[in-house]
């Protein structure tokens, strides 16, 4: 055990002490892994923040009940009464016909419609509020209670949830492919570069090779650099949200203020950060390993 | 105990380099293995250290039969030899400290305990006052010394050494030999490949003569204590 680990804390302070020297180039290759890690991190940052905007606007959907016209009282209460029982439903308002009519006459547009018009046209409704806050949800309620006698219409108030949900989705499938995409170039990227070292230490493989290195030995200083490559650009991607972040807010706050909102793109939380950064370590690893693979034990 | 038992080995694409070998080293023996260059010397090293597996026969180091080995075995196998190289095989980008400690950093030693082992290695060789040098700065026998300092310092059983003598003039070379003959006083089995002419205190040692291949004679160790009284060897360990 005692030794498992010094041979563990050597190859650590081997590849430190490695990286310090070579400071020039550990920078660099940080600063490539940080802004390649950090596309996809603003792209979920931005995504994030207009799905928070989505979910306070949505905040309560709407369905309205229009019921048929001329009804039996005895069928509105019937109604109320599976309103009040249903599940799914927070809370429910009726609006008689008459009420809606006072109420489109206060309305100036309204109102001279209405002159036109002899008689009350509009139907008794209802305006609830479901409990659920998915669209899919919300439209399953809507078409249950279109089912029931006496409505002729169940109308959910806002379709352009759905459409901005669907876009939010399109969002979210953009980043996990861009983040693909760049974690194979990151991959790729270490693992050339540990290949690029192998290269340089041949040498001193050979040779402890030879005198009874195993191939974990051989292997572990190499893992451990592609684990703090991994680190070192999880950490810059990480700076670099955050300030390029903190930056666009400014203008952020500007243009939401000529739309009188409080939008903002939300900083990161630490959560996101640890994602970033596991996320990171584990391609620094995978990148020397194959590396390491290929280059060492495929020779023989 | 190092055994062969009629071994052959034959590179792809060439003759056979060795042909039907046998022979058996007790331990704390110091063994020399003659003959012209391309007799197969160095192959007969290699299969003992396991970097080269026989194409028939077998070659038992202790009680493990090298060509059943497991490939995750191999190393733990070398562990028991020290091995010196004809060309040294040193690490040029380090000093003499930082060669001798590999093998030690290989088995997990570190710290105190592995600078005292460092030290105590490079003190037997003579080398004790050069080990911030870097080896690139020695001549061919301090180098010599320094493969040797970094083939003791894990203590092995077995001493294995390709030529180590091969480019040293005569007083070099004697300094060499007496500190194999140091090491074997002290238990450890010394294995020595060597074209060269063997000077008064060898030609008392076991020899293994090489020629195309075969062993064509195994002189045995004769009148060993006599011999010693000759050389004056260096401290042992």
């Amino acid at each position: 055990m005692k030794q498992w680990l010094n041979q563990h804390s050597r190859a650590l302070l081997l590849i430190l002490e490695r990286m310090r020297r070579n400071w020039p180039s550990t920078l660099m290759m940080a600063c490539v892994m940080g802004v390649t890690l950090c596309l996809p991190g603003i792209l979920y940052v931005v995504v994030d923040s207009l799905d928070r905007l989505a979910g306070n606007i949505q905040g309560e959907p709407q369905i309205s009940l229009f019921l048929k016209l001329e009804l039996e009282p005895k069928t509105i209460s019937e109604i109320k009464r599976r309103l009040t029982q249903h599940p799914e439903i927070k809370n429910y308002q009726f609006v008689s016909k008459e009420k809606a009519w006072q109420q489109l006459k206060h309305d100036k547009n309204g109102a001279d419609m209405l002159a036109s018009l002899e008689q009350n046209p509009l139907p008794d409704a209802f305006l609830l509020q479901p409990k659920a806050q998915t669209p899919e949800k919300v439209e399953k309620l809507q078409k249950e209670l279109q089912q029931w006698p006496g409505v002729e219409l169940a109308l959910v108030d806002a379709s352009w949830i759905k459409r901005l949900h669907a876009v939010l989705e399109l969002g979210n499938k953009a980043i996990m492919v861009l983040a693909a995409l760049l974690s194979f170039a990151l991959v790729a990227i270490i693992g050339n570069t540990i290949r690029l070292q192998i290269l340089t230490q041949l040498e001193e493989i050979e040779v402890s090779r030879l005198i009874g290195a195993t191939n974990a030995f051989i292997r572990r200083p190499f893992l451990y650099a592609g684990v703090f490559y991994g680190l070192w650009g999880g950490l810059v991607a990480w700076l670099i949200l955050v300030s390029i972040i903190s930056l666009f807010n400014y203008s952020v706050a500007d243009i939401a203020e000529l739309y009188s909102s409080q939008f903002r793109l939300n900083l990161p939380s630490w959560r996101i950060g640890l994602v970033l950064i596991v996320s990171a370590i584990s391609l620094g690893w995978l990148g020397s390993y194959i590396a390491v693979q290929r280059s060492l034990f495929n020779q023989k | 105990m190092i055994r062969f038992d009629q071994v052959s080995k034959r590179y792809p694409g060439s003759d056979e380099i060795l042909r039907k070998v046998s022979f058996i080293i007790a331990p704390g023996e110091r063994v020399f293995v003659t003959g012209h260059s391309g007799a197969g010397k160095s192959t007969l090293l290699k299969l003992m250290a396991a970097i080269e597996r026989p194409t028939s026969g077998t070659v038992l180091i202790g009680n493990q039969n090298t060509s059943q080995l497991r490939p995750a075995a191999v190393p733990f196998l070398r562990r028991k030899f020290g091995l010196i190289f004809q060309d040294h095989k040193l690490l040029y980008d380090r000093n003499c400290f930082d060669n001798v400690a590999l093998p030690l950093y290989i088995n997990g030693v570190v710290g105190a305990n592995a600078a005292k082992r460092i030290r105590a290695a490079l003190d037997k060789v003579g080398l004790l006052n050069k080990e911030k040098a870097m080896p690139i700065t020695l001549s061919g026998g301090e180098q010599q010394r320094l493969a040797i300092a970094r083939a003791v310092v894990n203590r092995p059983a077995i001493l294995i050494a390709d030529e180590p003598t091969g480019n040293l003039d005569e007083n070099y070379a004697a300094e060499i030999m007496a500190l194999f003959q140091a090491f074997q006083q002290v238990g450890v089995t010394v294995i020595i490949a060597t074209h060269s002419v063997l000077d008064a205190a060898a030609s008392r040692c076991k020899r293994l003569k090489l020629d195309h291949g075969q062993l064509i004679c195994e002189m045995p160790e004769s009148d060993q204590t006599k011999a010693d009284t000759d050389i004056t060897p260096e401290l042992p360990a």
